[in-house]
């Protein structure tokens, strides 16, 4: 059975979706490169996220695309035609930016319908609209309220709801919900989740949240120095990142020392197989995930003192798991377990470890004994 | 040594606060204190506009009462008379708050959208004649305006000079009110939605430094009102250049003292009234 939410999205869902190309964007602030001979295609419908740290570039791929800045050089093309050259208000884009933007001296209503009314549509319809977007977001009982006298998660949702009330081709997204706590922000992410899909707009959402990004997007794309690292779907980054800086970036991961020969590396006696089989043999810092490592009482037996054994010096309880830090004596990994496992290892206990066999991804680039 | 990349921890707990009791010393003596300056402060003001009413019901012999001054000046018949001083001054006001307005909002506005470069270059050229005296700057006006007098046009003329100095006073209030609101994000969520640059200035930014525009504005129509020096050096007459003539032509001292606060309570009930009905529009807004 469907929701009166979905039933009224699809009715505000006015046009089919269409494909986003951007194509060797390029743009400099001064010496600052933000973005450098980017390409990216979004399909029609899809919902892509961008990640990344802060001067990636994200926000000024956002930006071009909607207009409120000029590239340098390339090309975007939205549903097969070029709006490269156009004003932002010529572009056709519903936006939500991080800020709260509603407009303070406007009801919600007013906020809503401000950009039918730049399109001349007639009061009645208007309000019509209004009301089914408000509908949309859960808040048409705030219809008549002021931007300040609604919560901030209320703002960016009619933010939201005003940005579809104009039929975008385009749906763009810029940290929407960094200003909020992180109830609200959880709650709002499944809601603008729910709501693209509904309405099955093309959408761009930037963050620098991997959670948030994992979470909400079909393809997930990791920036760094104006370009894309990786694009591809949320478990495939997670789980076989193309780059160390993708693996680093996305999770939390410890950087271990280890020995490439032919199809494995070594990590502290330990086999485990590479994502990248080209990689050339020689030392490199193998990355695990803390998550690929267990671990179980140390019985004091022979191989207490193997490359594997160590003792627990902190354990950080996060809910349904914990991270438990474990002293190796020359370096300190990771582990993330259950929190009823971790329980069994407190502090100062002897642990041996285990490295779950999942493909691993290795750097040459940095030497393993750095702290990160 | 250890090879671990971690994401950010929880933020440490806040120190714990001060006891309720301090808190509660400190505000009484916090209060206290601005008790103290208030009223130091409105003594200040008010003893001497008090010792001028007191002097303008002044008798002719010392300590009796009288309402002469005040008379004299309701009988006073000109050239030009009383009530024509009123208007221009009246008309003064309004048309230098308006186009102080109609110049400085939108190019205000527009420079923090568009050129914000040239900001800092912007707001020295409005604050310069502040550090210019009023009689400096008749000395440069007065050859402009002696070319004006060839067409006998009214004081009204005198707008042009008092726009220039209401700037200042005019900047610094719409300054205010553009650093009070997020302009670019307004601005931008408004073009996403199709907004043109006009609707953007007019529709959206302006309506939301209503509160600046209105001090922007008691402050250019108070300058208005109450300016002397460059209507009497340029020879043109307004309300507070007639009152000083009434006071020249009349043997009786007190009337010195009748006029200027007569002045004083013109400026004040107009402000009183304009700002009144700002609050009130800004109330019907919310």
């Amino acid at each position: 059975m469907t929701s009166p939410q979905t039933q009224n999205a699809r009715k505000v869902a006015g046009r089919a979706a269409v494909e986003v190309r951007m194509e060797g964007l390029s743009r400099r602030y001064g010496a600052v490169v933000a973005l450098d001979g980017f390409d990216l295609t979004v399909q029609a419908g899809e919902l892509v996220a961008l990640l990344g740290p802060s001067g990636c570039g994200k926000t000024t791929t956002l930006r071009l695309l909607a207009g409120l800045e000029d590239a340098d050089a390339g090309t975007i093309t939205v549903g097969g035609s070029d709006v490269t050259g156009l004003p932002a208000s010529k572009r056709d884009m519903g936006m939500v930016f991080q800020a709260y933007s509603l407009f303070p001296h406007m009801t919600v209503r007013q906020n809503v319908s401000f950009g039918l009314r730049l399109r001349r549509v007639g009061s009645a319809q208007r309000d019509r609209r209004a009301l089914e977007m408000l509908e949309l977001v859960g808040l048409s009982s705030q219809a008549d309220r002021y931007p300040h006298q609604i919560s901030g998660g209320q703002q960016q949702r009619v933010a939201l709801a005003r940005a579809l009330a104009i039929e975008p081709q385009v749906l763009l997204l810029d940290e929407p919900l960094s200003a909020l706590d992180a109830k609200v922000r959880a709650q709002l992410r499944d809601e603008i989740r729910r709501i693209q899909l509904d309405v099955g707009i093309t959408t761009l959402f930037v963050t620098h949240d991997q959670e948030e990004a994992l979470a909400i997007a079909d393809r997930v794309g990791v920036m760094r120095e104006g370009h894309i690292e990786q694009l591809a779907p949320p478990v495939d980054v997670y789980s076989r990142p193309s780059t160390s800086f993708v693996a680093e970036f996305v999770g939390l991961t410890n950087r271990l020392p280890g020995t490439v020969s032919g199809s494995t590396v070594t990590v502290r006696g330990r086999d485990l197989p590479l994502v990248d089989l080209s990689t050339p043999g020689g030392t490199v810092t193998a990355l695990v995930r803390p998550e690929a490592v267990t671990l179980a009482p140390d019985s004091g037996g022979p191989a207490s003192s193997g490359p594997l054994t160590g003792t627990v010096i902190a354990s950080t309880f996060l809910g349904a798991t914990s991270r438990v830090t474990v002293d190796l004596g020359d370096l300190t990994i990771m582990a993330q377990l259950s929190t009823a496992d971790a329980a069994e290892h407190p502090a100062g206990s002897r642990v041996s470890l285990t490295i779950r066999p999942d493909p691993v991804l290795v750097s040459v680039d940095a030497p393993a004994d750095v702290e990160a | 040594m250890a090879a671990v990349t971690s994401v950010g921890e929880a933020p440490l707990a806040a120190p714990a606060g001060r006891p309720r009791g301090m808190q509660a010393g400190r505000r009484k003596r916090l209060n206290a204190f601005r008790y103290v300056v208030f009223t130091l402060f409105a003594a200040f003001f008010l003893l001497p506009l008090l010792a001028m009413l007191r002097f303008s019901f002044e008798g002719s012999t010392l300590g009796t009462w009288s309402v002469a001054a005040w008379k004299q000046i309701v009988s006073y018949q000109g050239p030009p008379p009383l009530i024509s001083s009123v208007e221009i001054s009246l008309e003064l006001g309004l048309l230098t708050s308006v186009v102080t307005l109609a110049l400085l909002v939108p190019t205000m506005i527009w420079i923090r959208l568009r050129v914000q470069w040239i900001s800092r270059a912007f707001e020295f050229l409005c604050l310069l004649p502040l550090t210019i005296p009023a009689i400096v700057l008749v000395v440069g006006l007065a050859p402009v305006y002696n070319k004006i007098r060839h067409y006998e046009l009214s004081a009204l003329m005198l707008f042009w000079a008092y726009v220039i100095l209401a700037l200042p006073y005019a900047y610094r209030a719409l300054a205010a009110g553009l650093n009070a609101i997020d302009v670019k994000t307004l601005s931008e969520a408004a073009r996403s939605l199709g907004a043109r640059w006009f609707t953007v200035m007019f529709r959206v930014i302006a309506p939301n430094m209503w509160q600046a525009i209105l001090n922007a504005l008691l402050l250019s129509a108070a300058l208005a009102l109450g300016e002397f020096t460059i209507a009497y050096t340029l020879l043109y007459v307004n309300l507070q250049v007639e009152l000083y003539s009434i006071d020249r032509n009349t043997p009786n001292a007190s009337v010195i003292f009748s006029t200027s606060l007569a002045a004083l309570l013109f400026a004040f009930v107009l402000l009183l009234i304009v700002s009144y009905a700002g609050r009130r529009r800004r109330r019907g807004m919310r």
